[in-house]
């Protein structure tokens, strides 16, 4: 049987952590000067992008071939789905090339799903819709694991619009998995309801933001205005942007990119020693690595090495 | 009551040659006349001619040509009604027709069944509603009445000329797959029921409310990341026209109620003295939103699967007969549609082939409802629209569904006969499966294994 990594969900806590240490290894490899593995020669993995990306696509790209796999990238923009070819069609089209991997990013929840079900490929979820993208997930663990060696026992916030983040959904249950507590943060508007059933516990403002050791704050994307999410940018910033003023010394500043300057975060913020933001990028290489070998040469290469 | 026609002026069917059959040893259970014993059912000239003491009729006390069934240890009922089918005809008969329609009506035991008029194009006017009726009298395997649409292309702004829809057969009006959002419109259909007559159904929805929504708002669509649709968004509507129908003194009925506020709104309307009623879907009964964390678009439908308790409460709502009738809502979908996407797949799922089943297997065999409420509610529908309510008696239009309640089937395993497979119980094991239906006098079904030979069997 294929694996696939759809949803956090699909690994427990020992996956996780299964899935770090072989980055952490990954992330040995791409401080040498030759940053490649064969451990994929000859095999063909595909990323299959509908939805524009910057930091995600780069990144896949660049750990499968890493792995020395060859690699087919396929954008929507121009791509046979525009022409409205279904997405079941263009995965059989696909698959006639016989890839070991396929990565998907969609805005529609679920499509990674539907991939798997219809493909022989390794499926992995690059974000669907509003639902999960678990590989940001992994990577912001294992960012937060190399700074404090373990989630046990943290407190971290999620701050900003998590109606709209799949990384929020992804993150929350993989933080929780991890043994950290987790808080979301914002506007009543832009926290789902019954979000507490997901383990964590919600509030509408930031007064308590210093109980924190991480700050999660996500993307506030300028259309929510328009759709009458919050009144006004003014006011968000007012409540709800994380500068240097609301953060206290030791925490820890993260954000999955891209960051909207001045708005959800603060210049000063961002560019201070306390943002982790660059360092989740560079895992983000590691980490794919880590979930392409863990899906296509599996567990019984892994105790070898191990 | 001559022996000549079975029928009612405002159902359509194809002539069928009237059966002359003999159900042995039948146990028939009927809530309204209150028989709950095996019978003989002798049926001739499309009428119920005996209920004799079982074993009294056979092969040698019968006219020679009778067709002669063993039934014993199966229960026969009163066959049954479905005022809310979508036969998609016209101009999308590639997800069904109303051959394929009313056959899957027939294997789920329906004798009659209600088509809503969202059509391409809708039924909004004489000549589309003539057309289809004429359509009906040629492909009708089951008596099939027609809804047209209370506006113009269900726009929602325009009455459609009632009376004169009335008049050529429309049982009643609904724009239903969306609401009428303007309280003035609608007002004004209510008074204009006066003149045309026939019942006005509404499907709730402010769409304000449900938006984008795909499935009901809650922990599960939380989880999911998908947009949610607030079980406010129908019960405000409820509470709203149910108001104006007061005003008016109109007659409404609530299609397929979803949620615990509804049923509230239905139940206090009804208290204060509105011509109000309600239906429930076999979904909405049986299944919740947590059925949706694998986001199968099988299970995607409008209204959406809600909450436990919201489930409890249209369960409630239905054994207090506040809801008075089981509605399938069957809403026939292609399978590339359903391939779409989830957020992007149509709403709606089969219903006909699968409510009894699904409604005996998950309630009344765990002890929840007894069978006989739920023959009387899954009967009930056409009542509504003033139809007559199908009887086991002497003398009445023969319409009978005979169920095997020991027999159990995986849903899809042997396909289906609706043209779509959109099925939410697709897979799931359920218990009793309808053997044999006779529809106005008319065999029109009997299942492959039940040993009936016929040749309306299906594949």
């Amino acid at each position: 049987m294929t694996c696939h990594l759809i949803t956090i969900d699909d690994l427990d806590r020992a996956g996780i952590e299964r899935i770090l240490a072989r980055a952490q290894s990954f992330a040995e490899v791409s401080g040498r000067e030759i940053k490649k593995v064969p451990a994929l020669k000859g095999r063909t993995v595909v990323n299959l992008f509908y939805e524009s990306s910057t930091r995600t696509s780069s990144s896949f790209e660049l750990a499968a071939k890493r792995l020395s796999a060859d690699v087919v990238s396929i954008r929507s923009a121009g791509s046979a789905v525009d022409k409205g070819e279904s997405l079941r069609d263009t995965v059989q089209t696909l698959s006639a090339y016989d890839p070991a991997a396929i990565v998907i990013r969609s805005p529609y929840a679920g499509a990674a799903q539907q991939v798997a079900d219809w493909t022989d490929a390794a499926v992995i979820n690059a974000g669907d819709g509003k639902h999960e993208h678990p590989t940001q997930a992994l990577l912001d663990v294992f960012t937060l694991k190399q700074r404090l060696d373990t989630l046990d026992g943290l407190n971290i916030w999620i701050v900003g619009d998590v109606l709209h983040s799949r990384v929020a959904r992804s993150d929350i249950h993989a933080f929780q998995r991890m043994g950290a507590k987790v808080t979301v943060a914002g506007p009543p508007t832009l926290i789902p309801r019954d979000i507490e059933a997901l383990g964590c516990t919600a509030t509408p403002s930031l007064q308590d933001l210093h109980e924190a050791d991480v700050v999660y704050v996500l993307r506030m994307q300028n259309e929510r205005m328009r759709e009458a999410y919050v009144p006004s940018l003014r006011e968000y910033i007012q409540r709800y942007q994380v500068n240097l003023q609301r953060l206290r010394p030791g925490q820890l500043l993260m954000h999955p990119g891209p960051v909207n300057r001045g708005v959800e975060l603060s210049a000063d913020a961002i560019d201070s020693d306390v943002a982790l933001i660059g360092a989740q990028v560079k895992s983000g290489v590691a980490v794919r690595m880590a979930v392409l070998y863990d899906l296509l040469v599996g567990a019984p290469a892994l105790q070898a090495v191990a | 009551m001559s022996g000549m026609s079975a029928g009612h002026a405002k159902l359509f069917h194809r002539a069928g040659e009237p059966s002359d059959l003999l159900i042995r040893e039948a146990h028939v259970l009927d809530p309204r006349t209150g028989l709950d014993e095996p019978r003989d059912i002798l049926i001739r000239d499309g009428r119920i001619a005996e209920l004799a003491p079982p074993g009294a009729l056979s092969a040698g006390t019968v006219p020679p040509a009778t067709q002669i069934i063993e039934a014993a240890g199966k229960h026969a009922f009163p066959a049954f009604v479905d005022p809310h089918v979508h036969l998609r005809t016209p101009g999308q008969e590639y997800k069904e027709n109303i051959d394929t329609g009313t056959l899957a009506a027939a294997v789920g035991g329906f004798c009659q069944v209600i088509a809503m008029p969202n059509t391409a194009p809708t039924i909004d006017q004489v000549s589309v509603l003539a057309a289809v009726i004429a359509t009906a009298n040629e492909q009708a395997r089951v008596p099939t009445g027609f809804l047209a649409s209370i506006t113009v292309g269900l726009q929602g702004s325009e009455l459609t000329e009632m009376a004169a829809l009335a008049d050529t057969g429309a049982l009643g009006f609904t724009d239903d797959g969306k609401p009428v959002t303007s309280a003035g419109v609608l007002r004004k259909a209510l008074q204009y029921q006066r003149l045309a007559g026939g019942v006005i159904a509404l499907h709730e929805e402010d769409p304000a409310l449900s938006g984008e929504g795909v499935m009901h708002e809650g922990a599960v669509s939380t989880r999911l990341g998908v947009a949610g649709i607030p079980s406010i968004s129908e019960s405000t509507y409820v509470a709203r026209d149910a108001a104006i129908a007061r005003y008016e003194d109109a007659r409404v009925h609530f299609q397929h109620l979803s949620s615990v506020e509804s049923v509230q709104a239905l139940a206090a309307a009804r208290e204060g003295g509105a011509r109000v009623s309600g239906e429930a879907t076999p979904h909405h009964l049986t299944l919740t939103d947590e059925a949706l964390l694998g986001l199968d678009s099988n299970l995607k439908m409008n209204p959406p699967l809600r909450r436990e308790a919201d489930r409890q409460a249209v369960i409630e709502g239905l054994r207090s007969g506040v809801i008075e009738c089981i509605a399938t809502d069957h809403a026939p979908h292609a399978r590339h549609e359903k391939e779409m996407p989830f957020e992007l797949a149509p709403m709606g799922t089969t219903g006909l082939e699968t409510a009894f089943a699904a409604i005996y297997t998950e309630l009344v065999r765990p002890g929840v409802l007894p069978l006989a409420l739920v023959v009387e509610r899954i009967t009930a529908g056409g009542a509504l629209y003033g139809l007559p309510i199908p009887k086991i008696a002497v003398d009445e239009p023969a319409n009978v569904a005979l169920v095997n309640l020991e027999r159990d089937w995986v849903v899809g395993e042997g396909g289906y006969a609706s043209r779509s497979e959109n099925c939410c119980f697709r897979g799931r094991r359920l218990s009793g499966i309808v053997e044999l239906t006779v529809a106005a006098g008319t065999l029109v079904f009997a299942s492959r294994g039940s040993g009936i030979p016929t040749q309306m069997e299906v594949a």
